[in-house]
C-alpha cells in the first residue's frame, strides 16, 4: 500500500523471540512446544510459594548472541519485577529487564540498503497459556478460562527496533531479516506459527515533515502477511480518523486475520502501573569481556554476510533462483549450496533442490550429508537420474538416511537404456500425430508434452534430457 | 529435654535411641500444645518412621550425621513436602508443598527428625506472634506474655522444651527478637549463609533462615547443618558450609567490641543493665571495649518499613486463588482475586501490602522506595565504618522484656519501632545473634545482641560463649 | 511529601487487588499515613550521589546450566488447584487482555 499523498506512516516494532534452549529461564523444566498441559512444570515456573530463580547461562549467551549480531553495546544489567494480576502469570509479576538491559542501542541493516536502528534487546520470561470457554474461544465473552503454564517461564528476548520504519513492506523485510538472524544465531527456530517469534507493531501516522503522531500498538503479529497488512490497516484506518477531524487515541489494538481489521483492545488505564523493582532473587549480570568474545567468536556468519557470498557465485541470477537463494539463506541451507556449486552442479539446481526438498523436510537435514546432496545432484545432471528420481532420492535420505546410490538402487532407479527410450518415444509418436506434427513444426512447448507422457508411462524413470535427444532424432 | 549436642551424641553412641527422644519430644507437646499454641501441625507418623529410619542406620553401624535423632521444630513458613505450611495465613490453609525446603533437606541428611510446624505471624509479619489466622502462641516463661514474633511459636517450641532445635526466618529482627524473649540463643546469619530455598519470601532482600537453641553449641551445631552454598538459590554466597562449632570456645581476648549506643538508647532500664553488664564479663574475657556512636541507624527503621512491604507486596501478589491455597469465588477472574485476598490475608498482612504497593507506586517511588534504598547503603557503610575500629558491636536485642498480649496490637507503629535494635543487621546483610543475659522486670530474661560483620559467625558464637559462661550457664 | 489522602489508599487497595470497606479506608489511611510520616526523617537527608542498594552482598552472573531437571508430577500440580478442567487450572472469565 502506499500512503496518501502528504502522509507518511511511523512504525517501530516489538519483536518477542522464545530462546531455543533446552530448559526454561529460571528453571530446570524442558522448553519443548506442544507437550500435554501442565506437564513441564515446576515449584519454580509455578510460582509456588518458597521456590527461586536460577537463571540458565544459555539464556543469557543466547542474548549476547542475538545483541551481537544487531550490533548493540553488551552491558552489564538487572532484573526487574513487573507487577500486574494476571491469571497466566504465575507469581503475578513478570520478571524482566527493564532500565538496564543486556543489549543496548544497535542496528540492523536490511537487504534493501536501508538501516533501521535497535533501541534495546533484553531478556525476559514467558507467560503460560489461557484458553477461553464459551462464546467465540476468545477473551471476550467466554465464560471461563483454562490455564496452562507449560510456556511460563519459557525464555524471551525481546527486540525493540526504533520508529524507523516507514512503510509495510519494509516492516516485513526488517522481521524477515531479524528471523533469519534469530535463525542464523540459533537463538530462535523462527517458527511464527507455533508463536516461537510474535511481533507487536507500534504504528503513528504524520503529515509529512510534522512531529510524531499518537502511536497505537497492534498485539501479537504472528505471520509477516498479518504484518503488512495490520500495519496497512492500522496506517490507513489513522489517517482516516484524523482526515476525518478526529485523533488517535494512544491504545493497545487485536489484529483480527480474518476480518482484516483491527480492533481496540484495551485503553491505557491509570491503573498501569507496574510498579517495577529489582528483583531481589536475582543478582547483577556482568558478562566480562572473554565472555562476550567467546559469544562473538561462537556466531556463525549472519544472512547478510551469506546472502553476498552466495550471489557472488552467481552469474546473472533470474528471479526464480534469487527466490530460491532468500528460502537457502533463511533455512541455512548454505552449506549443501555451496558444496553443490563447488563441485560443478548448475546453480538452477544447486540452489532449486535446496529451496524445495530440503526445505520441505528440515527436521531430516541431521540424514542428509552435503556430500550426499551433492552425488545426488550430479547424478541427476549426468543423466543416470531422472529429476522425479532425484526428488526421490533426496527424500528418501531426509527421512530414512543412506547412501544416494544405495537408495537410488533399492529403489529401482536404473538409468532407462537408450533403446528401450526409444521404443516408448516411437509409440508415442504413432499415437499422438497431431502433436508431433505441430512439434516437427517447431512448437517448442510440445517438447515438454512428449516427456510428460514419456514420464508416465516410465514411471519417472526416464530423463527429460534423454527425451529431447530422442525426439531429435526423429524431428 | 536434652540440648542438641547431648542428645545428638547419645543417639549416635546408642545410648539413646531416636525413637525415644522423639516420644519425649511428642509428649512434652502434647503436654503443653494446648495452652501455648506453639506448633499448627505435628507430623507424629512422619516423625517416627524417620526416627526409626535413624535407628535402623545406627544399628547397621552407619554414620547418620551431626543432628542425629535431634528433634527439630519448623517455622511454618519452610515448605516440607506434603506437610501443610500455611504461614500462619487462611490463604495457604490446607496446602501441602511438593516439595522440602534446601534447609529441610540438610537437616534430614544430618539426621535431624523434623517433628512439626509452628505458628508464626502470618508471613513472618509481627513481633509478637499475634498476628496469626491461628490464634497468638503464648510464652512458656510467662502466658500472659507474647513469645515475640514473627518466630514465636519456633521459640516457644525450644523454651517450653518440646524441641531441642527450631529454625525460624528473620527479616527484621524475627529470630532474635522471640529469642530474647524466650531466653534463648537466636541466629539471623550472613544474607546468603543458608539458602532460603524453599522458605515463604517475606522481603527476599532481608530474609534469613536461622537457629533458636538453649545454648550457643547447638546454635553453631545446627547453623553448620543448614549453611553452606546452595545452586537454588541465586543470593546463596558461594562457599560451602563454614567451620562453627570448632570457634565456639575462641574467646575474646584481644578483640575490639563496640558498645552502639543506638543500640541501646530507649531500652528499658532492666535491658540497659543487662548490657552494661555484658560489657563488664567481656571485659573481663580480655575484650577492649570501645564506645560508638551510629546515627545511621535509626534511619534504618524507616528504611526497613519501606523495604520490607515493597517487596512483600510483590511476593505476596501470587496468592490470587488460582492455582493453590484458598479460593472465594467471583464473577470474573479479577473480582475472584480480590476476595480471595480480601478473605484470605489478615489485617497486619494487608496493611503491608498497601504499604509497600504506595512506595512502589508511579509518582512515589523515588520518594520512598528509592529513597529507602539509598539509606540502605547508608547504613551499609556505617557499619563498614564501625567495622574499621571495632571487631564486634553489642547492643541490646529488644528494648524490653515480653510484653504482654494486646499491649501493642492497637498501634502498629509503635510494634514497628520495637524492631529498631535488630533491624539494621537485615539492612546490612550481615550477621547477629541474640544470647539471654541476665533477667529483668517479672525475671523474665534479657537478650543482649552481638552483631559482626559478614561471614563473621565463627567470631559472634565465640562471643556469644563467653556472655552464655558468665551468665551462669558453662 | 505531600499527606496521605483516602483517595491515595483506595488507589493502592485497587491495586493491590483487597477490597476495602470505608472504615478499613479510614484506618489505614491514618496508619499508613504515620509510617509514611515516619519515614519522611529520610527525606531531611541529602541522598544525591549515594548509591541505591537493592542487594547487601555484590554476587554477579549467577547462572545454572541448561540442563533439564524432572520437574512436578502432573496430578500432584492439579492436586493443589482450587479449581481445574481438562489438566488446565480453570478461572472465571477474564475480563480484559493482558498489558
Ligand atoms: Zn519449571
Amino acid at each position: 500500500m502506499t500512503m496518501p499523498d502528504g502522509w507518511e506512516m511511523v512504525v517501530g516494532l516489538e519483536v518477542h523471540t522464545e530462546l531455543k534452549t533446552n530448559t526454561k529461564m529460571f528453571c530446570g523444566c524442558a522448553n519443548t512446544f506442544g507437550a500435554d498441559p501442565n506437564t513441564n512444570v515446576c515449584p519454580i515456573c509455578l510460582g509456588l510459594p518458597g521456590s527461586l530463580p536460577v537463571l540458565n547461562v544459555r539464556a543469557v549467551e543466547l542474548a549476547m548472541a542475538i545483541g551481537t549480531a544487531l550490533h548493540s553495546t553488551i552491558s552489564p544489567s538487572t532484573f526487574h519485577r513487573k507487577n500486574y494480576f494476571y491469571p497466566d502469570m504465575p507469581k503475578d509479576f513478570q520478571i524482566s529487564q527493564y532500565d538496564l538491559p543486556i543489549n543496548a542501542g544497535g542496528y540492523l541493516d536490511l537487504p534493501d540498503g536501508s538501516r533501521v536502528s535497535i533501541e534495546r534487546a533484553h531478556l525476559e520470561e514467558d507467560t503460560g497459556k489461557s484458553t477461553h470457554l464459551g462464546g467465540s474461544g476468545r477473551i471476550h465473552g467466554a465464560d471461563r478460562s483454562l490455564v496452562d503454564y507449560n510456556r511460563s517461564g519459557v525464555p524471551l528476548v525481546e527486540i525493540v527496533s526504533g520508529p524507523d520504519i516507514r512503510s509495510s513492506a519494509q516492516a516485513r523485510t526488517y522481521a524477515a531479516e531479524l528471523r533469519g538472524i534469530l535463525i542464523a544465531t540459533g537463538a530462535s527456530d523462527g517458527r511464527m506459527e507455533e508463536g516461537s517469534m510474535r511481533i507487536d507493531a507500534n504504528v503513528s501516522v504524520r503529515r509529512s515533515g510534522e512531529a510524531l503522531g499518537t502511536r497505537c500498538e497492534i498485539k501479537n503479529l504472528n505471520s509477516l502477511r498479518s504484518l503488512t497488512r495490520a500495519i496497512d490497516f492500522e496506517a490507513a484506518r489513522q489517517v482516516e480518523l484524523i482526515e476525518g477531524g478526529g485523533t488517535v487515541r494512544q491504545e493497545t489494538r487485536h489484529w483480527d486475520e480474518n476480518l482484516g481489521s483491527t480492533s481496540t483492545m484495551r485503553v491505557k488505564e491509570e491503573a498501569d502501573d507496574y510498579r517495577y523493582f529489582r528483583e531481589p532473587d536475582l543478582v547483577d549480570l556482568a558478562p566480562d569481556q572473554a565472555w562476550q568474545d567467546r559469544v562473538r567468536d561462537a556466531l556463525k556468519p549472519m544472512p547478510a554476510e551469506r546472502r553476498a557470498a552466495l550471489k557472488g557465485r552467481l552469474a546473472n541470477p533470474n528471479p526464480a533462483l534469487l527466490d530460491a537463494l532468500e528460502v537457502v539463506i533463511d533455512l541455512g541451507l548454505d552449506s549443501y549450496v555451496i558444496a553443490a556449486l563447488d563441485a560443478g552442479v548448475e546453480p538452477d539446481l544447486a540452489f532449486a533442490r535446496a529451496a524445495n526438498e530440503i526445505a520441505s523436510d528440515l527436521d531430516g537435514v541431521g540424514n542428509l550429508s552435503a556430500e550426499s546432496y551433492v552425488a545426488t545432484l550430479r547424478m541427476e545432471q549426468g543423466g543416470d537420474l531422472s529429476a522425479t528420481q532425484a526428488k526421490s532420492v533426496l527424500a528418501e535420505i531426509l527421512a530414512n538416511g543412506g547412501e544416494p546410490a544405495s537408495v537410488a538402487q533399492s529403489k529401482g532407479f536404473e538409468r532407462l537404456a537408450s533403446g528401450a527410450l526409444g521404443e516408448v518415444v516411437a509409440r508415442l509418436i504413432d499415437e499422438n500425430p497431431d502433436e508431433w506434427a505441430r512439434y516437427r513444426a517447431g512448437d517448442e512447448k510440445l517438447a515438454q508434452f512428449f516427456i510428460g507422457q514419456v514420464m508416465k508411462l516410465t514411471k519417472g524413470q526416464a530423463n527429460g534430457k534423454d527425451v529431447i535427444a530422442e525426439l531429435q532424432t526423429r524431428r | 529435654m536434652r540440648n542438641v549436642r547431648d542428645t545428638a551424641r547419645d543417639v549416635q553412641n546408642g545410648d539413646a535411641s531416636a525413637l525415644s527422644v522423639l516420644e519425649e519430644s511428642l509428649a512434652q507437646i502434647r503436654r503443653r500444645n494446648e495452652e501455648l499454641n506453639v506448633f499448627l501441625h505435628v507430623d507424629e507418623d512422619g516423625a517416627r518412621a524417620a526416627a526409626n529410619a535413624i535407628d535402623g542406620r545406627i544399628a547397621r553401624g552407619e554414620n547418620v550425621g551431626a543432628l542425629a535423632g535431634v528433634p527439630v521444630a519448623l517455622k511454618d513458613n519452610l515448605c516440607q513436602t506434603n506437610i501443610p505450611t500455611t504461614c500462619s495465613s487462611k490463604i495457604l490453609e490446607g496446602w501441602r508443598p511438593p516439595y522440602n525446603a534446601t534447609v529441610v533437606d540438610r537437616l534430614l541428611a544430618a539426621g535431624a527428625i523434623p517433628v512439626g510446624k509452628t505458628n508464626l505471624d502470618e508471613f513472618a509479619m509481627g513481633s509478637s506472634t499475634e498476628n496469626s489466622a491461628f490464634g497468638p502462641t503464648r510464652n512458656p516463661l510467662d502466658t500472659s506474655r507474647v513469645p515475640g514474633g514473627s518466630s514465636g511459636g519456633s521459640a516457644a517450641a525450644v523454651a517450653a522444651d518440646m524441641t531441642p532445635l527450631a529454625l525460624g526466618s528473620d527479616t527484621g529482627g524475627s529470630i532474635r527478637q522471640p529469642a530474647a524473649l524466650c531466653g534463648l540463643i537466636g541466629v539471623k546469619p550472613s544474607y546468603g549463609l543458608v539458602s532460603r530455598y524453599g522458605l515463604i519470601a517475606f522481603a527476599s532482600s532481608l530474609d534469613q533462615i536461622g537457629p533458636l537453641t538453649k545454648t550457643v553449641t547447638d546454635a553453631a551445631m545446627a547453623l553448620e547443618v543448614i549453611a553452606g552454598h546452595d545452586p537454588l538459590d541465586s543470593t546463596s554466597l558461594p562457599e560451602p558450609s563454614p567451620s562453627l562449632v570448632a570457634h565456639v570456645e575462641d574467646g575474646v581476648a584481644g578483640k575490639r567490641i563496640g558498645v552502639v549506643r543506638e543500640l541501646i538508647d530507649g531500652a528499658d532500664a532492666d535491658v540497659v543493665a543487662s548490657v552494661e553488664r555484658a560489657v563488664e564479663a567481656l571485659k573481663e574475657a580480655g575484650a577492649t571495649i570501645i564506645e560508638l556512636s551510629v546515627p545511621e541507624f535509626r534511619l534504618g527503621l524507616s528504611a526497613y518499613y519501606l523495604i520490607a512491604p515493597a517487596e512483600a507486596s510483590s511476593n505476596l501478589a501470587r496468592f490470587d486463588g488460582v492455582r493453590y491455597g484458598l479460593r472465594v469465588d467471583g464473577d470474573d477472574v479479577t473480582s475472584m482475586m480480590e476476595a480471595t485476598r480480601t478473605a484470605g490475608f489478615g489485617e497486619e498482612v494487608k496493611r503491608r501490602i498497601m504499604l509497600g504497593t504506595y512506595a512502589l507506586s508511579a509518582g512515589y517511588y523515588d520518594a520512598y522506595y528509592g529513597q529507602a534504598l539509598k539509606v540502605r547503603t547508608l547504613t551499609i557503610d556505617a557499619f563498614r565504618r564501625a567495622y574499621h575500629q571495632a571487631d564486634l558491636l553489642l547492643g541490646a536485642t529488644t528494648p524490653s522484656v515480653a510484653f504482654e498480649f494486646g499491649s501493642k496490637t492497637a498501634d502498629p507503629m509503635a510494634m514497628y519501632l520495637s524492631d529498631v535494635f535488630t533491624i539494621p543487621s537485615n539492612l546490612s546483610g550481615e550477621p547477629a545473634i541474640s544470647v539471654p543475659f541476665g533477667t529483668g522486670e517479672a525475671g523474665l530474661p534479657i537478650g543482649v545482641q552481638l552483631l559482626g560483620p559478614g561471614r563473621s559467625e565463627g567470631q559472634l558464637f565465640a562471643g556469644a560463649r563467653v556472655l552464655e559462661i558468665a551468665d551462669g550457664r558453662p | 511529601m505531600p499527606g496521605l489522602k483516602r483517595e491515595d489508599v483506595a488507589h493502592v487497595a485497587k491495586l493491590a487487588r483487597l477490597t476495602m470497606s470505608e472504615s478499613e479506608l479510614d484506618k489505614f489511611t491514618v496508619q499508613l499515613g504515620q509510617v509514611l510520616d515516619h519515614a519522611s526523617d529520610m527525606n531531611a537527608l541529602d541522598l544525591d550521589g549515594v548509591v541505591a542498594t537493592a542487594h547487601p552482598f555484590g554476587l554477579i552472573n549467577v547462572v545454572r546450566d541448561d540442563e533439564v531437571r524432572p520437574g512436578l508430577d502432573h496430578d500432584a500440580v492439579m492436586a493443589m488447584a482450587p479449581d481445574a478442567q481438562d489438566g488446565r487450572f480453570a478461572v472465571p472469565r477474564i475480563l480484559g487482555e493482558a498489558p
